[in-house]
């Protein structure tokens, strides 16, 4: 049976489906009795009541892109750890648990020399 | 009962679930805030202690013009409550009510709950660079950055609740802590995880998940006193009011994926198996209050952190904390 198989992917994709739904009626509610006049400064974006000043995509200092950096490695990472928490029962049981532990810590511990070099290269000190 | 005829129940089930906690969220966070301040709080609507507020609320929204700013990236503007109320709702799948109150019990449970939730802050970022605006464009990008630093915390927590249960079955996770932990003169003694030494992974779960919720003491991205809305600035009406719903809907979500984790989920000592089906929601929901009520309380305890800070936080000590969680957890399985 088709559902027996696919019935994990189908039922999250009818809840996605479900939730596109309840916005879309809730903003074709609202079109029926809401007063719709465009035009005029409500169209203009708020900027504490002056005109804005050049547009809204200026350009901003961004100092968030090496937290993204960051974040990469460590997500990919975690991607790495899920199946070794899974498994480590089974591990062991077979009596390889401690190798596998040193394994991981000596993962982890790489990973921790990555984050401090990131610290001591003054990512998180703000002028 | 047809496959798809389950579907729909459940469909229906979960959505009058989320929308009626997220009602009774909104009003709890209206009536305790006014309490622990020495106010009222809402108290006409309906007539009595103004239970009709959230309600008169989502009407009056419901009544006001849907501004799009001329200069906005329209099709993205639009687009982005949607993300926000998808990922809201697609939590839900998983969390179980009880031993066969589950809508799937998905063998990636405990992963498919972070990259889900996940999903809002890609709604985020949208409504922020959409919008055209300085406030939305700031307010989007520091939300961005929140999300994914706190991100890691909340992952490397859950993993350590893997470590220990050995699954990642939010259904198997709730059975393990149900399991007699010891037996005491013949009396099996079971116990949750927060006891059974996840009281680390507790706390940085529940900062974790404050932060992601952009809540006080982390709502840096919508700080009013500097940033107006942030990233709502220019949201207005019904899309307005779907981004405010998605937020206390997360927020309930969140609390059950807590309790579920870490406080035994629907089962409680002493409540016998048998009668789990009927008593487990409502064991699931008062751990759920439980938990709500503490973020509504540290909202009013604790000030705002500084967007440095607030990156420091997650940087310097809750991820290496989380790192050596995992570790303790994995020694813990493997030598005792």
């Amino acid at each position: 049976m088709l559902n027996a198989y696919f019935g994990d992917y189908i039922t999250v994709a009818v809840f996605m489906a479900v939730g596109a739904l309840l916005v879309a009626g809730a903003i074709f509610a609202s079109s029926l009795i809401a007063p719709r006049r465009p035009g005029g400064f409500k169209e203009v974006v708020y900027e504490s009541g002056i005109e804005p000043i050049g547009g809204g995509w200026n350009q901003s200092h961004i100092r968030y892109y090496v937290f993204a950096l960051l974040f990469l490695i460590f997500d990919v990472e975690a991607i790495f750890m899920f199946p070794w928490a899974i498994r480590l029962d089974f591990f062991a049981e077979a009596g390889l648990g401690i190798t596998v532990l040193v394994e991981m810590i000596v993962f982890v511990v790489v990973l921790v020399l990555g984050l401090l070099y990131a610290l001591a290269k003054g990512v998180l000190r703000w002028e | 009962m047809s496959f798809w005829a389950t579907l729909g129940l459940q469909v229906v089930a979960v959505l009058a679930v989320m929308l009626g906690l997220a009602l009774v969220t909104i009003y709890a966070e209206l009536k305790i805030s006014a309490h622990m301040q020495s106010r009222i709080g809402p108290y006409y609507a309906g007539g009595r202690w103004g239970w009709a507020q959230p309600l008169a609320d989502g009407l009056k929204f419901l009544q006001k013009e849907d501004l799009v700013p001329r200069l906005a990236d329209s099709t993205v503007y639009r687009l982005a409550p949607y993300v926000v109320i998808v990922a809201a709702l697609a939590v839900w799948v998983v969390i179980p009510f009880g031993p066969s109150l589950v809508v799937r019990d998905l063998d990636l449970g405990a992963f498919y709950v972070l990259a889900v939730s996940s999903l809002s802050t890609l709604g985020v970022l949208m409504a922020g660079w959409a919008s055209a605006n300085k406030y939305s464009l700031i307010g989007g990008l520091r939300a961005a950055a929140q999300l994914i630093a706190y991100e890691l915390p909340l992952l490397l927590a859950v993993l350590a609740v893997v470590v220990q249960a050995g699954t990642m079955s939010l259904s198997e996770i709730v059975a393990v802590q149900a399991e007699p932990w010891f037996v005491v003169a013949g009396v099996p003694i079971s116990a949750p995880f927060i006891v059974k030494g996840q009281i680390i992974g507790f706390t940085i779960f529940m900062i974790a998940a404050i932060a992601e919720l952009s809540r006080i003491p982390f709502d840096m991205p919508i700080a009013e006193s500097e940033l107006t809305m942030g990233y709502l600035t220019e949201y207005s009406g019904i899309r307005f009011t779907m981004f405010f719903l998605g937020e206390y809907a997360s927020m309930v979500a969140m609390s059950a994926i807590a309790a579920t984790l870490y406080l035994g989920g629907y089962a409680l000592p002493g409540v016998p198996a048998a009668t789990l089906n009927v008593v487990g929601p409502f064991v699931l929901l008062g751990k759920v209050a439980l938990l709500v009520f503490l973020m509504i309380w540290f909202r009013w305890t604790w000030p705002r952190l500084r967007e440095d800070q607030l990156q420091a936080m997650a940087w310097r000590w809750l991820i290496p904390l989380g790192l050596l969680n995992i570790v303790l957890a994995g020694i813990f399985k493997v030598v005792l």
